[in-house]
This record gives structure tokens, sequence and C-alpha cells, in this order.
């Protein structure tokens, strides 16, 4: 039998994988997919409690992060095509402009 | 009548501040003019106001209320009665004298017209002093003069002597103005009122005690600003001035505060006649005091400055047996022959490119025959010769000790009035007379200016009728004060006043004598008393070694040791322990995204253990 429990489990296992790559990768286009995980993970968890208590508004709020996740792709991918044409490089320590 | 207050009041304030407009350019004759004329319409006005208040009108006057903190309701009031109508008319004369002259006299200084600016901001401040209905009026006046006094005094800043002597001055009369302030603390807090009429009104009901407290206190103030014994020293070393400011400052008005503070607050001292002796005593010595260090000064100024110390004497022994309309009167007499006697010296200084020294002056009569003429003048006022000015208002003064019964204290001024005659002459004799030593300087004097001389008439024909207004001064002055009865026989009276005139005539004879055949020979300046009063009596030394030395020494003290080793040292810790967590908490800044989310996850994971641990 599947319970709450195992999807919050799976949520968690994910959110930490989503964290992990958050902090180990360089590469931008994995920092990208390292924030889908770990907004994903949480969708999960959303929905895995709004059915557990029947209430509709987690899952309604999952929708919302999964539009907001969207958007965020899009411009986000959108400024690093214009990183990557403008430096030919899309390393995380090379983005480093602002330093003292 | 208010708006004739108003006009006396302001008017000098208005010039004050025109003139500041100009303060920074080039000298321009209008400033000298325009603030002149204004001290002279400041001086119509006071003149209307005396016909007022001669009438038996006193004007009081509440401009608005000044301070009002809980209990405390301290209005901006003036009153115009007998005793500041008389510092009015005195105060605004004399400074319209000074002023016209000082146009000529600083006609070659660079910063003409911000000395004007001073002067008049002086006079401004000094009818606050005495039109004031309260006491806090009075020290507002009161610390308003001193300001100026420092900025005349060390007018000529660039000078290290001229900014040293207004420093001076400065401090001894901060020294002596926190007695007044304790005074003045006194009266609120036993009375509820710094009100003149509310605190005279209840001074009586008063314990004995506190008001001797009271007493002492007030007169430690006039002390500071009278140059009293032992605060006396910043009398002379003000001379560092220009001479108007001398003449107007350190000789009629400003020093004079002290005995205005007395008489005004005679119903105070008439309550402690202790005090009152006190008083005189000290006045008494000061007479005696002061001239002798007059008898063998070579400056020029720090004679008559000393003069002006010995005849502040002279009105402390009047206020403080009690004769203060006679204060007053020797007050104004004062005022006109001593502003008289230093504009002449302003004169002879400029004949002698500022030269100081009365033994390489000598001769002068020839060159200078009006300033001779109205120095002599002076200085027969001053020794109180009949019927100059000087005599009515010192001999009533000689006859109140005597009739007191303070014989000793009459001695005193018996021997200052002996003396004052003979250093007054041997001044005269000096300078105009006998050798012309100037000439071994290549000195070549000339006359003031005519303007000037005409300007100093008035001063001359004052010092001469003043004396004859004794009856009307004592009888428009003792509406107010408590008049002094003397219970003296006619006869002893006329044998003191011939006595003291004697004495005054033998002093002027002797120095005419003595200097008319080459005066003393120089082995009197190796005799010892020569010495001490040469020196000031050693106290200027011994203020130095004693108060000046020690207390240097302990600020520098308290600098390395106190100062820097604790207070800097606790504020820099405080810095240095702010400065390294940031540097440290910088390393955080290091631009780089990939650390910043890191940190980011610690921050959130820290933030969720918090969460579970502290848990409602």
């Amino acid at each position: 039998m599947i319970t709450l429990t195992h999807y919050l489990i799976l949520s968690g296992i994910l959110f930490s994988i989503g964290l992990v790559g958050l902090m180990r990768r360089k590469n931008l286009l994995m920092l990208f997919f390292s924030t889908e995980i770990l907004l994903n993970a949480v969708n999960i968890g959303f929905a895995a409690v709004s059915k557990f208590y029947g209430d509709l508004s987690g899952q309604i709020f999952a929708f919302f992060i999964i539009a907001v996740a969207a958007s965020e792709v899009a411009v986000g991918l959108g400024l690093l095509v214009l990183w990557y044409k403008k430096t030919g490089s899309i390393n995380l320590d090379s983005l480093a402009m602002m330093k003292g | 009548m208010e708006k004739y207050l108003y006009i006396a009041l302001f008017a000098p304030l208005v010039g004050s501040l025109v003139a500041a407009l100009f303060a920074q350019s080039a000298k321009n004759y209008f400033v000298g003019i325009f603030t002149s004329v204004l001290i002279f319409i400041s001086f119509l006005s006071s003149m209307l106001l005396l016909g007022y208040v001669g009438e038996g009108v006193v004007v009081h006057v509440k401009m608005f209320d000044w301070i009002g903190a809980g209990n405390i309701e301290i209005p901006f009031g003036f009153i115009v009665d007998q005793i500041s109508v008389i510092m009015m008319v005195t105060v605004t004369l004399v400074s319209t004298i000074v002023h016209i002259y000082s146009i000529g006299y600083m006609d070659h200084d660079k910063s003409f017209n911000r000395f004007f600016s001073y002067l008049s901001a002086f006079v401004f401040s000094m009818m606050i002093l005495v039109m004031s209905d309260n006491f806090v009026g009075l020290f507002i006046g009161w610390e308003g003069v001193g300001l100026c006094s420092w900025l005349l005094i060390g007018f000529w800043y660039h000078k290290e002597s001229a900014s040293w002597a207004a420093n001076e001055a400065f401090i001894m009369n901060r020294i002596a103005d926190l007695g007044m302030l304790l005074g003045l603390f006194l009266i609120y807090w036993q009375i509820g009122s710094l009100q003149y009429d509310v605190v005279f009104a209840n001074i009586e009901n008063l314990n004995p005690t506190i008001v001797t407290w009271i007493g002492i206190f007030l007169f430690i103030g006039a002390m500071g600003k009278s140059a009293q014994f032992p605060l006396h020293t910043w009398l002379a070393d003000a001379m560092e001035g220009p001479t108007p400011v001398s003449a107007l400052i350190h000789a009629a008005t400003m020093v004079t505060a002290g005995v205005y503070l007395v008489v005004r607050a005679s119903d105070i001292y008439t309550l402690i006649p202790d005090v009152g002796f006190f008083i005189a005593s000290l006045g008494a010595f000061v007479a005696v005091f002061a001239a002798s260090m007059a008898l063998v000064n070579r400056d020029l100024k720090r004679i008559i400055a000393y003069s002006t110390l010995s005849q502040l004497g002279y009105m402390f022994v009047a206020g403080g047996l009690g004769a203060y309309w006679i204060a007053l009167f020797h007050l104004m007499t004062h005022a006109f022959f001593k502003s008289l006697l230093f504009l002449g010296a302003g004169n002879v200084m400029h004949a002698m490119n500022d030269e100081l020294d009365i033994k390489k002056m000598g001769g002068l009569y020839k060159v200078m025959k009006p300033t001779a003429i109205l120095m002599s003048i002076a200085s027969v006022a001053l020794a109180g010769i009949y019927p100059l000015a000087g005599f009515f208002s010192k001999d009533k003064i000689l006859e109140v000790a005597f009739d007191s019964g303070a014989y000793f204290l009459w001695f005193a001024l018996f021997i200052g009035a002996g003396l004052t005659a003979f250093y007054s002459f041997r001044l005269v004799m000096l300078v105009f007379f006998g050798e012309k030593n100037y000439e071994k300087y290549g000195v070549h004097p000339h006359e003031a200016k005519p303007f000037m001389l005409y300007a100093l008439t008035p001063l001359a024909l004052l010092a001469i009728i003043a004396g004859m207004f004794e009856h009307s001064f004592k009888e428009f002055t003792t509406q107010i004060l408590r008049d002094y009865e003397f219970s003296l026989d006619h006869s002893v009276a006329i044998m003191l006043i011939l006595a003291t005139s004697v004495v005054a005539i033998g002093g002027i004879l002797f120095a005419i004598y003595k200097y008319k055949n080459g005066g003393f020979s120089e082995s009197i300046e190796k005799l010892p008393i020569f010495q001490l009063l040469k020196n000031q009596y050693y106290i200027p030394k011994f203020y130095e070694v004693a108060i000046t030395k020690p207390f240097a020494l302990a600020s520098k003290f308290m600098w390395k040791n106190i100062d820097l080793r604790v207070v800097d040292a606790t504020v820099d810790a405080i810095a240095s322990i702010i400065y390294s967590t940031g540097q440290k908490a910088r390393l955080v800044h290091n631009g780089n995204l990939s650390t910043m989310l890191r940190l980011m996850v610690v921050g959130l994971v820290v933030l969720l253990i918090l969460v579970i641990l502290f848990r409602p």
C-alpha cells in the first residue's frame, strides 16, 4: 500500500537531489534542471498532502508552481542564450561581473 | 516711550549686523559712519528716555515670553528706570565718541569694517545688560559683552600676545561667571523668580545665611568683570586690543558692569552689611594695590589700565558701604575722563608709530598740543582737583569711608588719591614734556586728524563739568536707590576735602617737580620695592607657576594617560572589532554565484533546524 509517507519521502529525496545539484553543478543549464527538480519535488508534496486531506487548494497551488516554473525557465533560458552569445561560456564561475 | 526704548536698544544691533555684511570686504567709510550714526541715534533716544524718567515715569516693557519650562517663566523684558537710564546715557555717549574716533584711528587697518561690527555688537550687549528687567537678561548681556571683549582684545589675532590676552580675559571671566551663575541659581531656588522686582520684594524674607551666599556669589561675578583682585590680571593684558576698545570696554563701560550689578542688587547688599564691608575693603585694597603698580610701569596703556582698576576699587568702596548713588556717580564721571585719557593715549600711540614705552617719548607737547591739553584735563579730573568731575565723585567716596567709621579704608583711599595724582602726572610729564627722547628712535610724531580731536571735546567738557550735576544726580537716582545719610559735621567734611585736595595737588606738584628735573635716578630701579611693583607683585608669575603650569601638566597627564589610554583605547577597540568582523564577513561577498547558492542552502538548513527545534 502506498501511503502519504512514501510520497513525502519521494518528495524529500527529489528535493535533496535538487539541492545537491544546485550546490555542486557549475553549468548554468544544469542549475536550471536542478531548480526544476526542486520545484517538482515540492509539487509532489503538495499534490500528496492535498489528496490526503481531500482539499484541492494544494493541487491548485501545484499548478501555479508549474506555471511559474515554465515562465521562469522561458525568461531564464533567454538570458542564458544571450549570455552564451556574449561570453561563449555558461560556466557559473565566469558570472562574476559585479565582483568588487 | 517704548518706541525710544526699542530704538535705543536695537539701533546698535542693526549697525552691527549691517557692518558684519561688509566684514570681509575692503575698508569702507560708510560702515564707520553708519554705525556711528546709529549709536548716536541710540544716544538721543537714551537722552529722551532720561527726560521721561526725570519726570518720574519708569518704562517697563515685556517684549515676549522668552523661556517657559515648568515653573520657570522668564520674559524678555526691559526696564528703564533711574539706574539703567544713567547707564544707558553713559554707555551710548562714550560709545558714540569712540565710534567716531575709531573711524580715524582704525583708518589704516584692513579689518576696518569688522572692527565696527564688533564694536556695535558690544554696545548692543551692554544695553541688554543694563536694560534687562531680570537677572537672566543681565546674564545674557554679561556674557555678550564678555564675548565682544574677547573678539576685540584679540582683534589682531595674528599677534600671539593679543590672542593670548583675549583668552586670558575670557577664561578669567568664565571663572567669575560660574560664581554669578551659582548666585542666580540660588536666587531662583529660594525665590522662584529672577525678575528684579519680585526678587527684591522677597529677599528680606529669606534666611540671612542664604542672602549672604547670594551676595557673595553675585559679587564673585562682579569681581571677574570688574577685574578686582585676585582676578585682576586680565585687565592689564587686555591692553593688547586696539586703543578705542580699551577706552570703551576696559575703562568706561564693561568693567563697570560689576559696579552696576552691585548697585542694581543694592536691595540685597543692604541686608548683608558684612559682605558690603568686605566689598569695600577689597575695593580699597585694589585702589592702592593697582595705583602702586601704575607708579612704575612704563607702558602708556597699562598705566591707564591700572588706574582704571584703582578707580573701580573706589567705586566698590562706595557700593560696599551702601552709598550706591555715589558709586554710580563715580562710575559715570570716571567713564568720561578715563575714556578721554585712553583716546588721548591712542593719539599719542599713533603719533609714535604704536610705541608704548613712555620713556621713549617726551616733549610731545610741541607737536600735539590739543592732545596734550585733553589728556591733561583728563588727568586733572582723574586726580580729583576742584572743580573737575573727579573731585566731586572721588571726594564723596572718601567722605563715605570716613563717615562709616572705616578710617582704615579712608586712609587707604587717601593714599590712593595721592598715588593717582602722582602717576597721572608722571605719565603726562614723561609723554608731553621734558626731553624729546623720541628723536633718538627716529620717530616723527604728528597730531591726529582734526575730527578725532573734535570728537573728544564733548568728553573733555564733561570731564570738566560733570561734577556740577552732583545734586541733580543725587535727587534723580535716590528716587529708587537708598540714600546715604551723612552724619559728618560740615567742618569735618571740609577738612577731609581739603586734606584730599592737598594730597592730590601734592602728588601732582611732586610729579611735575621731579620729572621737570630729569626724573628719578637709575638707581631707584634696583630697589626691591621697584622690582616688586614692576613685576606686578609677581602675581602673574605666581599664577603661571601655581596654576597655569600645574594645570598644563595635569592636562598633559590626563591626555596621555586617561584620554589616550582609556577613552581612545575603548573607542578604538570597538571600532577594530567591527572592522575585523567586516574583514572576515567580506569573504562571503566574493561574487561567485555558486558560493552564494551554497550559503543559501546552509541558511535554509539552519532555519529548518531552528524551526524543528523551536516548533510550538
